[in-house]
């Protein structure tokens, strides 16, 4: 396993849009190094046969029967909304 | 002498002589977060108003409810959502979640029984933290010594409970989050197993592992918390279509007989001398009462944080997407365009904890490190839950310390993760196997903070739990300790 480099860690907050300063940069990769060294503890341990869990419940797909139904408004919805017009969620504007 | 000392049952055979009303219990819990939550420091959000009218509701129409929980003043953990009231999750980015648009399953059922929710908790932001520090808003302080924190993610709902602010709460558990604050404040606090309680309106942080549960002063009240929050719910799709016991019925067992595990992993270094001390003494108790106890191992434990905290935060990165300043919470105005909005909106609105992570998850599962972070430590789960099963193929319970030290002091871990994450090492292989586990009062430290117990049972064995716990605090008296707050003397 490598360890974290900045560029690494810049490249990690734009991937989970997340604007970080150089000086968090600094502290990310110092913090995430630091992390990620201690999980290495993980290969001490041969799990090549090893199946995963994903979910400790042997859970198979859940359907239900795809009929409309009566759940949340279109006004209600809008109501947390930061910024909204005529009915629908406003954003900044996406092409130039 | 508080309304909150009285059992749930000895409330509700008040009520039903008409010695006390639902708005003398409603007015107990606001009067008493007057005088105490300047200290405390517990609400994030009080629902004074609206609750005051159900209170009058409830008073002033024909009851004919049998129910143990009518008219109990509730408090309810703030990443679990309720129609029109503000649920925050601890974070700057939700401040202005004002109008959630349903409630949770959990505040839907407890509605139906007419508990009166008093107000929303203070948390660790997202619930990522075990100390209450990481909330955006302010630190909750542990009722029983303000300089110490109540432990977390659910500090809120542990230590309102343990100042009589509220009858119960309910909280939330990922790593800890119930039984580790419940430990710190001296309560009773249950995570119960994976898919029992609907998740339907909890803010999802860690979707394999996340519960709901109960937080009360006393055993029995947890079981008939439990009870009215439990069931199949086809809007949570990890939810348990399991029959459902009387959990009460377990308290009026015995334990004798009861095969209890000690794993040695639990009492070793780093298990402060006056903690092990408490469990021991705890496991003579047990011993008196008819019960046998063993020394077992959990062999893969000293890897349940590192796989703990890759798949969390994996699942977490995930989760926390849906934070995009688009249909709720806050948007950055610096924003010109798309990008931006995104990027902007979510590091102006998340705290150093929750960034941390998400940056933590979203490397684990990015191309080129998926099989060697996020698949490694899902399968290092597996090892660790199959420790669980081997042990509860010859035993009853588990039982050892909930944490590794009482209560520690308000900013004297929160400059290094790692050492906080250590914090949650006993709690954490309980969710990662997705079992039962309960924290209750056991003793107290030198310094007069609570030590917790905690009691883990095999999957949807919660009766085992209350069954032990119940027996243990009849034959004890830290359960009736309280803590000094304000005009307390």
């Amino acid at each position: 396993m490598a360890e974290i480099s900045k560029e690494q860690v810049k490249h990690v907050a734009h991937l989970a849009r997340l604007a970080i300063t150089d000086d968090e940069v600094e502290k990310m990769t110092k913090q995430l190094g630091d992390i990620i060294k201690y999980a290495e503890l993980l290969n001490d341990l041969d799990t090549d046969n090893v199946k995963p869990t994903t979910h400790v419940l042997d859970l198979k797909n859940v359907m239900r029967k795809d009929e409309p139904r009566k759940w949340i408004e279109k006004e209600d919805a809008l109501n947390n909304a930061p910024d909204k017009k005529n009915g629908q969620f406003r954003v900044p504007s996406i092409l130039e | 002498m508080s309304l909150f000392d009285y059992t749930l049952k000895e409330l509700q055979d008040k009520l039903h002589k008409k010695e006390i009303t639902v708005s003398d219990l409603v007015s107990e819990s606001y009067n008493r977060i007057k005088e105490v939550d300047g200290q405390v420091k517990a609400f994030l959000t009080l629902n004074e108003e609206a609750a005051k009218s159900k209170a009058k509701e409830l008073d002033e129409g024909q009851s004919t409810s049998n129910s143990f929980l009518y008219g109990i003043p509730l408090g309810v953990k703030d990443n679990i959502v309720t129609k029109g009231l503000r649920t925050t999750c601890g974070s700057q980015f939700l401040s202005n979640f004002e109008d959630p648009l349903y409630n949770a399953t959990v505040v839907q059922k407890l509605q139906s029984e007419n508990t009166v929710t008093i107000g929303k908790l203070n948390m660790d932001e997202f619930a990522m933290g075990s100390s209450n520090e990481n909330s955006s808003y302010f630190t909750t302080r542990n009722p029983w010594n303000t300089d110490y924190v109540p432990g977390g993610s659910s500090g809120g709902s542990a230590a309102a409970v343990a100042a009589k602010e509220v009858f119960f709460s309910l909280g939330s558990d990922t790593g800890g989050s119930i039984r580790q604050p419940a430990a710190f404040c001296g309560v009773v606090g249950l995570k119960p197993t994976y898919g029992l309680v609907s998740r339907f309106g909890l803010v999802a942080f860690a979707s394999s592992l996340d519960q709901i549960g109960p937080v009360t002063r006393t055993v029995e009240d947890n079981a008939h918390l439990l009870q009215a929050i439990v069931g199949h719910d086809e809007m949570d799709t990890t939810s348990a279509n399991v029959e459902i016991p009387n959990y009460s019925d377990a308290l009026s067992q015995d334990v004798k007989g009861l095969k209890i595990a000690v794993p040695s992993e639990y009492l070793q270094e780093g298990v402060a001398p006056e903690v092990r001390e408490a469990v021991l003494n705890a496991l003579e108790v047990y011993k008196d009462l008819g019960a046998t106890w063993e020394e077992v191992s959990l062999p893969h434990s000293k890897y349940a944080v590192a796989a703990y905290y890759l798949l969390s935060s994996s699942e977490a990165s995930a989760n926390l997407a849906r934070f995009d300043g688009v249909r709720y919470g806050v948007r950055s105005e610096k924003a010109e365009n798309m990008l931006d909005m995104y990027k902007l909106s979510r590091s102006e609105g998340f705290g150093d904890e929750v960034k941390r992570r998400i940056m933590l998850g979203t490397f684990a599962l990015s191309s080129g490190y998926y099989d060697a972070y996020y698949k490694k430590a899902q399968k290092v789960r597996t090892l660790i839950k199959n420790d669980f099963d081997k042990v509860f193929e010859d035993y009853d319970v588990i039982v050892g310390p909930t944490t590794p030290t009482p209560a520690f002091k308000v900013g004297e871990k929160i400059d290094d993760p790692l050492t906080m994450y250590a914090n949650d090492i006993l709690t954490i292989p309980v969710n990662l196997a997705g079992v039962p586990g309960m924290s209750i009062p056991c003793g107290f430290s030198s310094e007069g903070l609570p030590i917790g117990l905690q009691l883990i049972g095999k999957h949807f064995d919660e009766s085992t739990l209350y069954r032990a716990a119940y027996a243990f605090e009849q034959a004890t008296d830290h359960h009736k300790k309280q803590p000094v707050l304000g005009g307390d003397r």
